[in-house]
């Protein structure tokens, strides 16, 4: 670990029994922070665990030499399976990691304890509320609860009350970065993780505003006291908060990874005014995006989706494919100021692939730009889309941005989170190791699989391609059974990974060895840097590896973009 | 260092490789920008989301009209429908199927309506892939050129209750 007294800052505003000196980092950790990050970290679990049943039993269905649910039974899991995935485990761990770059590196105490409170049980109840509407068999509405399909009223509520408690939890954050600079806790500008943190806790309050805005009618429509919610306003103002609350996602991943190439490699940003510019186009541009979703509905004209989707959209793209090469580089200055020179990608060679808060990062990485940052691009062109609309390529496209990039990426933090915060040590390292590799390559599978499933024009949210019982007989081409062979392979290995994620977390945290008062014991020995090797490279621009590693993503993204316009030009006219 | 408050100085403009990238990343961002306006232009392929307020009742008369008009055969029960060239033609989206079949020339174009009686549903016509959004209340015009002929299944791709996977229907193109 680099030196923290470089910029270790003045003095913080904590009662002396309130904080702790990081034995393995020597940042202060403020206490009341630490338990609710304890908490919500514990809760985020148990909701993956709920989502990872959800999944197994998902993947298996749609597989169709398996076929294992029944229609109701298979939609009733998929509502629950997206709830619990893509919105009550993400939060939960996105609050952790907000009141961790809050108060820690800043040096600071948590704004409110009883605000913490509220928010933690607000999250905990609604939460509760809606997988309980989900199983009694009153809410088989999917994620999207699209109108007139109709839920019970307290599936509407318990996401309402989720959606307030994380409202009140990212307020908590940024109440808790103003008294830090009030109180003089740290000098100069916020560390860049604090940055990028707080552009996810910004876009998450206008995700948490639009869905007030489209849940509280509907709520009131569910209960009977008002006539109708119209279903064209529903769709435009839900994916307000469907896809910008992925947007929170990104910004989130994207400050952990930042922090864990720090944490795991001792990475150098090239340029911090670069990064924290790429975090502004989120803000500005990334809510334009949610236009994606409805690309072929009607009543939205061709303007209005060029403007959303083109350079609007694209400053936000802008920004990823920027984070994209300084995320890398940042690892690559910071390997060959380390001595590791050798060739192109000695520096990549020699990173502790064995450490999983680095191989979980730098897979994260690597999945989400290369799968789900391109098929994101190309299913969100205007016409392109087409092609795609709620067919199997679009969860094909999230599995590989919330799944193999936010969820590893959090996984990989959580090999910190435990002996740093828990200050519990992991049981099976061997384990721990593999672990990101298992769920990488599992989901890496499963969304190639379904995305190339979805290009046969497979549907998504669909429990049966035989079409069993329809008036008019229907039959995929064999390839699609192929590609969902691929998908439920791809869903058992990654499932795989999943539990064995939660099987040695929950062991570490409740019956781990504690390690309060010492260090964490390093996941990987620094390794000496070849004697051969040229002088240390200080010159922090020199960074091929990294160009050579982005022009090969460049290169893929325009054969995939392109190829795509090539088979839209063979699908009927239509105007 | 990202968890450390940067040096003094950090805020610069970007140099050697990184502003190398940026400006690659904005080229490449910018060509992708100007392909959308150039093929509503230029390409055959552009949904206008034309589209009017419609009650159900009012368009179930419209489609129940237009099958007595323009009935030419019968499958199973189902009316098979032939849509004059350049005229308009009325598919009704309901749980569970696609009412009724419609019939096509191969070159010709065609006002295709869609709309639900009840839930949202999805147009997907199959092999070809193509995918629309059928709302209730709404009633969304594609204006269709058919380049291939044969029997092309539509099947319904947004989750309306528990008979959704067989929910099906069929244009038939001659
Ligand atoms: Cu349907």
């Amino acid at each position: 670990m680099a030196s923290a007294v470089e910029s270790l800052p003045v003095s913080g505003n904590h009662q002396p029994s309130e904080v702790r000196t990081c034995e393995t980092t020597s940042l202060p950790v403020c206490l009341t922070a630490q338990q609710f990050i304890r908490w919500h970290a514990v809760v985020a679990v148990v909701f993956l665990l709920i989502g990872g049943i959800g999944a197994l039993l998902l993947g298996l269905t749609r597989w169709p030499a398996v076929h294992l649910l029944d229609a109701q039974w298979y939609y009733r899991i998929l509502t629950l399976h997206g709830l619990n995935m893509l919105i009550f485990w993400i939060l939960s761990f996105e609050i952790a990691v907000l009141y961790f770059a809050g108060t820690v590196l800043l040096n600071t105490r948590l704004a409110s304890k009883k605000a913490a409170w509220a928010c933690f049980v607000l999250m905990v109840v609604g939460g509760i509320m809606v997988d309980i509407a989900i199983m009694n068999g009153k809410s088989d509405v999917l994620m999207t609860s699209y109108v007139p399909l109709k839920a019970s009223p307290d599936f509407y509520l318990g996401i309402i009350l989720v959606a307030v408690g994380t409202l009140i939890g990212v307020i908590n954050y940024l109440a808790t970065i103003y008294i830090a600079k009030r109180d003089h806790t740290y000098e100069g500008a916020v560390p860049l993780v604090v940055f990028g943190a707080t552009a996810a806790a910004i876009i998450a309050v206008v995700t948490v505003l639009h869905g007030a805005v489209v849940m509280i009618p509907t709520f009131l429509w569910s209960m009977g006291w008002i006539e109708n919610v119209d279903p064209a306003w529903y769709r435009i103002t839900w994916w307000g908060l469907g896809h910008m609350s992925q947007q929170v996602n990104v910004c989130a991943m994207v400050s952990i990874w930042y922090l864990l190439a720090t944490l795991t490699v001792g990475a150098k940003p090239l340029n911090q005014a670069v990064c924290r510019t790429a975090f502004v186009l989120y803000i500005l541009f990334i809510n334009l995006a949610s236009a994606h979703h409805l690309l072929v509905d009607p009543g939205v004209g061709p303007g209005w989706k060029i403007w959303n989707t083109s350079y609007a959209m694209y400053l936000a793209v802008l920004a990823s494919i920027i984070h994209g090469f300084t995320v890398p580089a940042s690892v690559e200055a910071g390997m060959r100021a380390k001595g590791f020179t050798r060739g192109l990608f000695g520096w990549l060679a020699a990173a502790p692939w064995s450490n999983p808060g680095f191989s979980g990062f730098f897979l994260s990485l690597i999945i989400f730009g290369f799968g789900g940052g391109i098929t994101g691009v190309v299913l969100g062109t205007q016409q392109i889309n087409i092609m795609a609309h709620n067919t199997l390529r679009i969860p094909g496209h999230f599995h590989v941005t919330v799944v193999g990039g936010t969820t590893l990426a959090f996984m990989a933090l959580t090999y910190y989170v435990v002996p740093l915060i828990f200050q519990r040590d992991f049981y099976a390292k061997a384990l721990c190791r593999i672990q990101p590799y298992v769920f990488g390559g599992g989901i890496t599978l499963f969304a190639l699989g379904m995305s190339f499933a979805g290009s046969y024009g497979v549907p998504r949210r669909h429990w049966d391609v035989e079409f069993t019982g329809s008036q008019l007989a229907m039959g995929f081409d064999s390839g699609a059974y192929t590609m969902l062979g691929v998908m439920g392979i791809g869903a058992l290995v990654a499932v795989t990974g999943l539990f064995m994620f939660i099987l040695l977390v929950v062991a570490a945290v409740f019956v781990g060895p504690k390690i309060a008062g010492q260090a964490m014991e390093p996941w990987h020995e620094e390794r000496q840097a070849p004697a051969d090797a040229a002088a240390v490279d200080e010159d922090e621009h020199h960074t091929p590896g990294t160009l050579v590693l982005a022009g090969v993503f460049l290169l893929t993204f325009a054969v995939y973009y392109f190829a795509n316009w090539k088979w839209l030009s063979d699908v009927w006219e239509v105007r | 260092m990202s968890i450390y408050n940067p040096p003094a100085g950090w805020f610069k403009a970007p140099a050697g490789v990184e502003r190398l990238w940026v400006g690659l990343a904005l080229t490449w961002c910018i060509i992708m920008s100007i392909a959308m306006p150039y093929w509503h232009f230029y390409g055959k392929q552009n949904p206008t989301g034309e589209s009017y307020k419609v009650s159900v009742q009012e368009y179930g008369q419209r489609v129940a009209e237009f099958v007595k008009d323009n009935q030419v055969g019968d499958e199973g029960g189902i009316p098979i429908v032939e849509i004059p060239p350049g005229g308009d033609g009325y598919l009704l989206a309901r749980m569970w199927s696609f009412y009724p079949i419609i019939k096509l020339k191969q070159g010709q174009t065609y006002r295709l309506h869609l709309s639900s009686s009840d839930l949202q549903h999805g147009f997907s016509l199959q092999p070809l892939n193509m995918n629309f959004q059928v709302l209730p209340g709404y009633d969304h015009v594609l204006t269709i050129t058919p380049t291939s002929s044969g029997i092309f299944p539509i099947i319904c791709n947004e989750f309306c209750g528990i008979g959704h996977h067989a929910m099906t229907g069929r244009i038939i193109v001659e």
